[in-house]
This record gives structure tokens, C-alpha cells and sequence, in this order.
């Protein structure tokens, strides 16, 4: 999923104090997953923002609603007629949600209420970790299902460096090495050998460094 | 045991202090409460093991809120009993009435009588 991480309320409120109708608008889609823009975060977000508008005598009417996704214009539509009585919007989706909207609706300030912060999954309840980086190339099964592009704070391809040590990376004593869990996991399935293999240096075209990408399924298209 | 407590408080009852959400505690305070306070089982009593843990953490949750909207955090908290000690519960909340007291009205101004 993507996971994100609320904003300051400080820094919302400071997007919205001269606004007159705020929409604080979430999405059911990942960062309901991640507890960070389901209908939950929503009503306290939307709640707190009224509590502060209260507080300072503002003038603000906050409202509240859920998309199924922010990421699909059929379901950014169902947002046409509630959105008229709002002058702004704090989307709550990752970063996709507050450009579809604002695509849709341009007389509206779409303001994001959250930050994306990576492609990852939930390791435990309530703690969420990345995984994957988007890099256009999968190649986890060469490496025990480990990412090394996502995981590695070098996404180095033949790990591990220098910096490893007790099995932990030296940018922060709580990041596992990713290239020490590689050769353990490759020892345990008796696969190591494979790892002598040098890989050539990655080509991160098919990542972001080719510009923004796109994705054209022909059967699909209309 | 008829014990006597300040009429302000008014008691919301819960199956369980784990069932406290953090939107019942924000909305309180959106109506104007002057402060709010849990009332849990005792740390390692709780019938379903974790649920006063669960609460405690939430009210912090919500102690981060307020103070991010320049509210003391400190109208809002967590306060473990067991059901046995009533005179305890009076207690608590005579003095959470003098703390909040102390404090003055909340700077949220008060939701209007329906």
C-alpha cells in the first residue's frame, strides 16, 4: 500500500485559516489500510480543524466525506455536487488524490493533508515499513524476496557494503542491513552461490530518472 | 455508599475503558467540555487483558492533538481504578474538577443547548 504521515495540524490550519468552507475529504483506498485518510482520520482531522476554528473564532465551516478512491475520476465525480457549498478541499489521499481533484474541480484550493511517504506494508499493528520503491524492474526473486533497491540505504545490487555491521546499517542502529537478511535468507534455501553473481549496474531508466511514467493497456482503453 | 462527587462530571458509561475513541474524546471537547477523563480498570486487570493499555495510549493521542491546537494537554486524562473503589472514583473526580478548575474554561467556547 502507500503509506503516509499526517501533516502538522499546525500546517493545516495555517493552509486553511482564511478559507470559509474546508472539505476534508479521505479516501478508502490505501491510506485507509495505513490509518492515516480512511473516514476515521477524517472525522478527527475534521474535528480537530473545528475545535481550532472554534478556539480562535474563525468563521470556517468543516465538512466531511470519503471517497472510495481518490485515485479514479469516476469516484473523484461523486464529489460534483457536494463540493459546491466548499471553497477548499484537505485531501487526505496520497499525493494522487489532491491533483485529481483539483484536475476536476480548478476553482478549488485542494490542499494535501497528508505526506506520502513510501510504498511499504504493515510489519506489525500499527508500524508500517517500505518494501518497494517503484523502480519499474522487479528483481526480489533474485535476492530471497528481499528488495535491495528499496531496502538497501544504498540500493546497492552486490551488498553489502562497508557500513554493515551486527547485521545493521550504519545510517541508523535499527535499520536491518537488508544485504545481511539476503545472505542469510539465500544460505538458509541453499542458494548462496547465486549470489556470487555480479550484476551490471542497474538501469534506472525504467524508474523515475526516465521522467514520469505512464502505463497504456490497449484492451482496456476506450 | 451514596459517596459524593462534583455534579459537572457527567459519566458516560463503556463496556470497557478500550472502547474510548479518540473522536469521543475530540468531540467532547468540541462541545466545550473543560476537560475529559478516563476512567479504566487497573494496568493488568482489564477483562480483556489490554483494553485500559489501549486507552491510555489514545488519550495521548489526544493530549498531542490539543497540544497542537494550543490547548493544555492536560485537560485530558487517563485515571485507573477498579470497580471496588468507589470512594477512589469520587476522589478523582473532585480533583480533576479542582485541576481543570485551576486551569479556567476551555478556550473552546461552548456548543449551544439543543
Amino acid at each position: 500500500m502507500i503509506v503516509g504521515d499526517s501533516k502538522p495540524l499546525e500546517e493545516i490550519l495555517e493552509m486553511i485559516k482564511d478559507k470559509k468552507q474546508v472539505l476534508v475529504l479521505g479516501c478508502r483506498g490505501c491510506v485507509t489500510v495505513c490509518n492515516v485518510g480512511g473516514e476515521k482520520e477524517v472525522g478527527i482531522l475534521a474535528t480537530a480543524l473545528r475545535i481550532a476554528v472554534k478556539k480562535q473564532g474563525w468563521d470556517i465551516k468543516v465538512g466531511e466525506m470519503t471517497l472510495e478512491r481518490q485515485c479514479d475520476p469516476e469516484y473523484i465525480e461523486e464529489l460534483a455536487d457536494p463540493i459546491e457549498e466548499y471553497d477548499s478541499v484537505v485531501s487526505i489521499a496520497c499525493g494522487v488524490g489532491p491533483q485529481f481533484v483539483s484536475e476536476r474541480f480548478p476553482d478549488k484550493r485542494v490542499y494535501p493533508g497528508i505526506n506520502t511517504t513510501f510504498i511499504g506494508g504493515a510489519v506489525e499493528h500499527g508500524v508500517w515499513a517500505e518494501r518497494c520503491q517503484s523502480c519499474g524492474n522487479c528483481l526480489v526473486h533474485n535476492f530471497g524476496g528481499l528488495c535491495p533497491i528499496a531496502r538497501c540505504s544504498k540500493s546497492l545490487m552486490n551488498g553489502p557494503c562497508g557500513g554493515s555491521a551486527n547485521a545493521k546499517c550504519e545510517i541508523d542502529p535499527e535499520v536491518d542491513c537488508v544485504w545481511h537478511l539476503i545472505v542469510e535468507k539465500m544460505e538458509k534455501m541453499g542458494r548462496l552461490e547465486e549470489l556470487a553473481e555480479v550484476w551490471p549496474t542497474k538501469n534506472w531508466l525504467t524508474s523515475r530518472d526516465g521522467g514520469p511514467r505512464k502505463r497504456v493497456r490497449e484492451d482496456l482503453k476506450q | 455508599m451514596r459517596l459524593q462527587y462534583p455534579t459537572n462530571i457527567r459519566v458516560i458509561q463503556l463496556p470497557c475503558s478500550g472502547r474510548v475513541d479518540i473522536l469521543h474524546l475530540l468531540r467532547a471537547f468540541e462541545d466545550g467540555a473543560d476537560g475529559v477523563y478516563v476512567a479504566g480498570c487497573m494496568e493488568g486487570d482489564c477483562h480483556f487483558l489490554t483494553g485500559n493499555f489501549k486507552a491510555r495510549r489514545k488519550v495521548n493521542y489526544v493530549k498531542k492533538i490539543l497540544e497542537a491546537l494550543g490547548i493544555e494537554p492536560e485537560r485530558i486524562e487517563m485515571f485507573n481504578m477498579s470497580s471496588a473503589e468507589g470512594p477512589r472514583f469520587a476522589q478523582v473526580a473532585r480533583e480533576f474538577t479542582e485541576t481543570i478548575r485551576g486551569m479556567g474554561p476551555s478556550p473552546v467556547p461552548k456548543a449551544k443547548a439543543a
